[in-house]
């Protein structure tokens, strides 16, 4: 088996459904817009099979030259090694359900094959990204997911608004993008390779630890990291990309793309090792997003936008476990997440299509007995968002990223508190979401049920963001260790401080039961009493909290003023071209010269004789000058 | 007061030339400019008539018989000109005839 399959298949589908466009019947588009997804997850099983049983280090297939340029050589060398097969693992399977589903959620559309052409394209540049064993070839994994994710997320774009937020993902990821570039150039002026493991390799011969080179490098990979990822301060695009299809919300915006900045980090965690500052930065990145977005969660009347804040908020979680050092925690929490973060998308884009596209919360409500089977799955998933004690994933693996964020050798007391603060946050804006959609009176006409190609997706993802939990058990409940002994090849393994049983039952209790209490006052504010709850809310000062952060804090703002009015002041005042200007006076000179001279052309004879008098008068008197004196 | 003959020529010539210029800037009767310019031409060869009995040489006579057949073709040339313009503006005015102009 050839790890280039794994990615190959989906590029070959989306070729295929791009020449097919409007000749492919819709069944044929189905079965090869699922079905190539379905089978490059059955090659990444069998090729995930074969990985652990030969016990090798990694599965590296090069696959063909691509760039050969004096001493500078790089192909399209493929790699599956532990990490590689848990994110594989992740967007093959993941993304193989959203397809299934979106071949029901996209029934009606018009453009059904142009949707599922690009869903491929995403996948393909997705698995390139993950699998690639050079930074130039992840490089365009990156840009391909970038360029797919302003693709799918203007996918109707008929409506302006769309275009728009396409065009705002696009541009502020960017911004991450090109910091990423340079660091790329950087290491490969320092280390002469762009092949990661020789880079990983080489990076502690050359520098020492907190050199300031290896720093500037570890920080330029963060920005990249920050900007794909969403995390302050460019977290802005995330909540804007909503405006595509649900499936994409699901696929791109939740469980895969908007993680590939985690999987940059752990992929390089060599060059933060030796870059602590930018560890730190990391981690209060993390931290301080994962409290915003929160707060932002909590006050949205979208749907999509609550749970766009949460994925912002959830990768905030990771951040902060790979600023710890925690790094398998946070490949761990990227798991389950995917798992339920698009299992809730999927839900709340079920219930969108039942209320015949309604979007706003406060429009939705009773629908626990109309949406039967859309009830249960999304109370998992709001669960194990929400990481409620012992039966969730979601609990397993943030319980990890809270416990280390205190206890791990780069943790540290206020990560700590900032991850406690999120989990209450978390609880309270997924309940209040749970509580506002499913409970209350029915305000909206149910006009469509879910198929089956819509619910089976999201029982199974309901099942692994239950199970999946279980590979990773912290030391006080059963102190399985499956998953971190899997990553242990390539990623090392935490160096916790403070080994204390007490210290981690306390802030195990602590973070269960501020979940927990996050739940009860959304149930006070939303179900039991809804009138005195909206009373206070309705307070001024409060209210203006409230637009504040649904504003999400007005970074917007913050970056129109910064940057998008000058700019646009800037070209306004260009919009006639500077530099013309000089060419244009210099012509205007030029006329007004003619202007003054043809006036002497006045046509009156005396005024000709009187010059040529002049002129003669001066010639002479010149010539006299020049004899006699 | 005795002023060599030479002198006293050359100073009646300088005397017409410019009497012939003036009269050329000031007129605007179109037929007084062409005297004012025979005035002129006239003042020229008066100089080198004056010039060449200085040297004694007959030069001067020569080239005051040129000027004259000059002055008789461009006084026909003029003449044509100024019936042209008599005959298109109604005027002999030169300041009438200013409508070449930039």
């Amino acid at each position: 088996m050839f790890p280039a399959l794994i990615p190959l298949i989906p590029f070959v589908s989306a070729l295929l459904l791009m020449l097919g466009w409007k000749r492919l019947s819709r069944i044929a588009v189905t079965v090869i817009g699922c079905g190539s997804i379905g089978l490059s997850a059955f090659v990444a099983v069998l090729i995930a099979i074969q990985f652990a049983a030969g016990g090798e280090q990694a599965i590296v297939q090069h696959a063909g030259n691509w760039v050969e340029a004096g001493g500078f050589k790089t192909g399209f060398d493929l790699r599956m090694d532990a990490l590689s097969v848990v994110f594989v693992g992740v967007i093959t399977i993941v993304g193989f359900l959203i397809h299934v589903y979106a071949s029901g959620y996209m029934h009606e559309e018009p453009d059904y094959a142009r949707f599922f052409a690009c869903m491929n394209l995403f996948v393909g540049a997705m698995l390139t990204l993950v699998m690639a064993d050079n930074l130039l070839l992840l490089y365009f994994g990156w840009e391909g997911v970038g360029l797919c994710s302003y693709l799918l997320i203007g996918f109707w774009y008929k409506d302006p608004a769309n275009n728009y937020a396409a065009r705002k993902a696009f541009i502020v990821t960017r911004v991450g993008d090109t910091a990423m570039a340079i660091a790329l150039f950087m290491l490969f002026q320092f280390t002469g390779t762009l092949r990661i493991p020789e880079i990983l390799q080489s990076s502690t011969h050359i520098w020492s630890k907190g050199d300031p080179v290896i720093t500037w490098i570890a920080l330029l990979l963060l920005g990249g990291a920050v900007g794909k990822s969403a995390q302050l301060p460019l977290q802005t695009w995330l909540p804007d990309a909503m405006a595509g299809p649900t499936p994409v919300s699901a696929l791109i915006h939740a469980a895969t793309m908007v993680t590939a900045g985690v999987y940059l980090i752990a992929r390089t965690h060599t060059l933060f090792e030796l870059a602590p500052d930018a560890q730190i930065t990391t981690a209060v990145i993390g931290a301080i997003t994962l409290v915003l977005a929160g707060f932002s969660a909590l006050v949205q009347t979208d749907i999509k936008r609550v749970l766009a804040y949460s994925t912002v908020s959830q990768i905030g979680y990771m951040f902060l476990a790979l600023g710890c050092g925690a790094w398998s925690a946070a490949v761990f929490h990227f798991v389950t997440h995917a798992f339920f973060k698009a299992l809730l998308f999927m839900a709340a884009g079920a219930v969108i299509v039942a209320l015949h596209h309604e979007q706003d919360l406060f429009k939705m409500g009773g629908l626990k007995k109309q949406l039967k089977g859309i009830y249960w799955v999304f109370l998992v998933g709001c669960a194990s968002l929400a990481a409620i004690p012992f039966v969730t994933a979601g609990f397993y693996s943030k319980d990890q990223i809270i416990w280390l964020s205190l206890s791990a050798a780069g943790g540290h007391t206020a990560f700590w508190l900032a991850a406690l603060l999120g989990a209450l946050l978390t609880g309270m804006y997924t309940f209040r979401l749970f509580f506002l959609v499913f409970y209350g009176d029915l305000k909206t006409h149910v006009h469509h049920r879910p198929g089956n190609s819509m619910m089976i997706p999201l029982y199974i993802l309901a099942l692994l963001s239950t199970i999946a939990g279980f590979i990773e058990l912290p030391h006080t409940l059963g102190h399985v260790t499956l998953f971190s002994n899997w990553l242990l090849p390539v990623l090392p393994a935490v160096s916790v401080l403070h080994d204390s049983v007490a210290m981690e039952w306390t802030s195990q209790a602590l973070s269960a039961v501020l979940a927990l209490s996050g739940i009860g006052v959304a149930y006070a504010w939303v179900v039991w009493r809804p009138k005195g709850m909206s009373d206070f809310l309705e307070m001024p000062a409060l209210l203006w909290l409230r637009g504040f952060w649904s504003r999400g804090w007005d970074f917007d703002k913050l970056y129109n003023i910064l940057l998008v009015y000058p700019f646009v002041y800037l070209s306004r005042m260009n919009k006639k071209d500077l530099i013309d200007k000089l060419y244009t006076s210099l012509a205007a000179l030029m006329q007004w010269c003619h202007n003054v001279l043809a006036r002497t052309q006045s046509g009156l004879l005396r005024w000709y004789i009187l010059g040529v008098v002049l002129g003669a008068v001066a010639i002479l008197s010149v010539l006299i000058w020049r004899i006699y004196i | 007061m005795n002023v060599h003959p030479t002198t006293a020529g050359m100073l009646l010539a300088g005397v017409l030339f410019v009497l012939g210029l003036i009269s050329i800037l000031v007129r605007r009767d179109i037929i007084f400019m062409l005297l004012s310019v025979e005035v002129m031409l006239n003042a020229a060869g008066l100089a080198f008539v004056v010039a060449s009995s200085h040297w004694g040489t007959a030069d001067g006579q020569v080239m005051f018989i040129f000027i004259l057949a000059m002055a008789a073709a461009e006084v026909s040339v003029g003449l044509a000109l100024i019936l042209q313009l008599y005959h298109q503006l109604k005027t002999l005015d030169s300041d009438e005839a200013a409508k070449m102009n930039g």
